[in-house]
């Protein structure tokens, strides 16, 4: 589903009139509740909504900790690559070593993951399913894998690749409910089996142009009741269905802690070059004249008064057709260009609020301005930010979580792949919390004993 | 002998204040000389006009070699006159953040070029000279008034100045560390050392000083 292009705030699209297909067979009024693509099960089973419908995929742990409706349609997942790729990447193992993307928690980013291990190709994880294929055009990614429906969609609307015949696997929508809500699950189904027999469905995929001759083969397993595999052709099982919360926690560990090798690496160096930039500033608007003092003031305050979200969506997508930066270093400038704004205010403050009378007996003494300020001012000014300084590197150690947007895997981003893929926040979300104590505790422990040991005599 | 300090017709105005109002002025090499006034005379303008931490408004200051105008002195006049020129403040500003060792090496290393090694050499035998040898690596906030002071004292006779000034040296004394420091300032004056000493302390000049300066309202009474 899409928004209207000519009325931006109605949704349209083949789920929005299946929902309205059911209400009417309900004799309900359908109303529309946004969630997050990843998070739609744990909203619907905790009652924000009775049903999650928006190309959600029939997967064994859906089935196992939700209660999925019958099959309404059936897509093809395919591989996207540039145009002039097309001769080179035909399957997964033609993608050795190269940069894949889809929509995390997906049934097909569990066969990245698959395809990772068996062809080393690399699977890139993304929030949204629009971003992959541009991102694909703009060369970042080699090639894109999501259902037909998404990939005919966008290059409907985005020229420069080309989507491979043959599927990599078949998969199935359908609507998502409650596991407690059996009762409603089952007059859901009537209903589509219904609309599947009298042709009401049918005639909703043609009006958006998603109908093909899979469709009847799945009607008429459906109807006959015949029992359908989530996904077919794939030739092994790609999900985690079957694994007690152990298992998959044991299996989820590694990568983790991995990706809190990331969110630590990133928020070291986004601090350090923050650190730096901050002193730079801060200097400049200490010292320098009017021109630079303004500049500098305009930059502090147009970083501190637009969201974070917003700098690392300008910096790697709306930068992208100009600069092509890669993710990381992306999301490192992201976060240093945003912290150094806030660094260089704690400098500033610090700068200023060391005594005129230390200045000037350095002044005296025959120390040059900028003697003054790296052997006396700035010393002085450091003990004094330093307890402010360590409260910005945890706030940044937590806000580095906000670099998925730009397919950054780090800790949080890892969290919610395996939360997606086991169906619960409980195991994922203490793990997860847990590993950003044991990263921020010792820091602040550090910060306190050299706050001591600098306020301390030297002897 | 010849003259270490020589002021013509010096003005300074803050503001609509005019705190030096054409000080005129010979200090003769050696000895000790007391500048005199009530508080807000101008002494304290007037040691900082000759130290280069604030520009005249007319007049000419001739000082360790340079002449000071009110134009910005280039950077050259302003380490020569440092150089000859060693500034005691009231408060003493030693650097919160360095040792007395390090409060004393650092203009001397930094500014100067000395090796660290020779600049702590001679830090040791000031710290001696002034007996405070045994507060070497403590910090300045563990010293008390009367250390901080000859920390002071030390740290501006590090790169051995002809001149060195003192802004109200006494202002925190008890009687016999005023007496400590007029012998002291006796033992630091000499044929290469003169020793300006701003102070309203009538009695410690009388005792001490080799001639004395009125200044009132900015000029030399």
């Amino acid at each position: 589903m899409e928004a209207d292009p000519e009325q931006p705030d109605r949704l349209v699209g083949f789920d929005v009139e299946i929902a309205a297909l059911l209400a009417r067979g309900l004799g309900r009024t359908p109303r529309f509740v946004f969630v997050g693509y990843t998070s739609i099960d744990q909203s619907v089973a905790r009652g924000d909504a009775d049903i999650g419908l928006s190309g959600i995929e029939d997967t064994p742990s859906r089935r196992a900790s939700m209660a999925p409706t019958v099959p309404y349609y059936a897509f093809r997942e395919v591989l996207s690559v540039r145009t002039a790729d097309v001769s080179r990447f035909h399957t997964l193992a033609d993608l050795a070593g190269r940069r894949v993307g889809t929509l995390g928690g997906t049934i097909a980013y569990d066969i990245l993951l698959a395809g990772a291990r068996e062809h080393g190709l690399q699977p890139v994880s993304y929030d949204d399913d629009v971003h992959p294929y541009s991102d694909l055009v703009l060369g970042r990614l080699d090639a894109v894998l999501l259902d037909h429906v998404v990939a005919d969609r966008r290059r409907r609307i985005v020229s420069g690749f080309s989507i491979a015949p043959d599927a990599v696997a078949i998969g199935h929508y359908v609507g998502v409910l409650a596991p407690q809500n059996t009762a409603l699950r089952a007059a859901v189904d009537d209903i589509l089996r219904q609309s599947m027999r009298d042709g009401t469905l049918e005639r909703i995929f043609r009006r958006w142009q998603v109908w093909n001759d899979d469709q009847p083969a799945l009607f008429a397993r459906v109807l006959a009741g015949v029992p359908i595999e989530p996904v077919a052709g794939t030739g092994r099982r790609t999900s985690s269905a079957t694994d007690s919360a152990w298992g998959a926690t044991t299996r989820y560990l590694p990568s983790l802690v991995r990706a809190a090798g990331v969110t630590i690496l990133l928020s070291c160096l986004a601090m350090a070059l923050a650190v730096l930039l901050g002193c730079v500033i801060a200097s400049g608007r200490v010292y320098g004249g009017r021109l630079v003092r303004a500049l500098l003031t305009g930059y502090v305050e147009l970083v501190r008064g637009t969201p974070l979200l917003l700098q690392l969506f300008v910096l790697y997508y709306g930068l992208g057709e100009a600069v092509r930066l890669p993710a990381f270093l992306a999301a490192l400038l992201g976060l240093a260009l945003n912290y150094a704004a806030y660094e260089s205010e704690i400098y500033r403050g610090a700068l200023e609020a060391v005594p005129a009378g230390q200045l000037e007996a350095g002044r005296a003494l025959g120390l040059t301005e900028l003697q003054v300020l790296r052997l006396v001012r700035g010393p002085q000014a450091f003990r004094l930010a330093l307890a402010p300084m360590t409260n910005d590197f945890v706030a940044l150690l937590k806000d580095s979580s906000l670099v998925s947007v730009l397919t950054v895997v780090e800790l949080t981003k890892q969290t919610q792949i395996f939360a997606a893929n086991v169906g619960s926040w409980v195991v994922p979300g203490a793990l997860c919390a847990a590993l950003y104590l044991l990263m921020s505790i010792p820091l602040a422990s550090l910060a306190r004993r050299l706050e001591r040991r600098w306020k301390a005599p030297a002897s | 002998m010849s003259a270490v300090l020589t002021l013509r017709d010096v003005r300074l105005r803050r503001g609509a204040r005019q705190i030096l109002a054409g000080v005129s002025l010979e200090v003769a090499c050696g000895g000790i000389i007391a500048i005199m006034g009530p508080s807000g005379s101008g002494k304290t303008t007037l040691l900082r006009a000759i130290a280069g931490l604030e520009r005249i408004g007319a007049g000419t200051i001739h000082v360790a070699g340079v002449t000071l105008t009110p134009a910005r002195p280039p950077a050259a006049t302003l380490r020569a006159l440092h150089r000859g020129v060693g500034l005691v403040f009231q408060f003493h500003h030693l650097f919160e953040h360095l040792s007395v060792t390090m409060n004393i090496c650092l203009a001397p290393v930094h500014a100067y070029g000395v090796r660290p090694g020779d600049a702590e050499r001679r830090a040791r035998e000031l710290l001696t000279l002034l007996e405070v040898d045994h507060r070497a690596a403590a910090m300045p906030r563990e010293l008390s008034g009367g250390e901080a002071q000859r920390v002071a004292i030390a740290r501006a006779l590090a790169v051995d100045p002809p001149l060195l000034m003192l802004d109200e040296p006494t202002a925190s004394l008890d009687p016999a560390r005023r007496a400590a420091l007029g012998e002291l300032l006796q033992r630091l004056a000499g044929e290469n050392r003169t020793i300006l000493v701003a102070t309203h302390d009538e009695p410690f000049a009388q005792q001490w000083s080799t001639s004395m300066l009125r200044i009132e309202d900015g000029a030399i009474a």
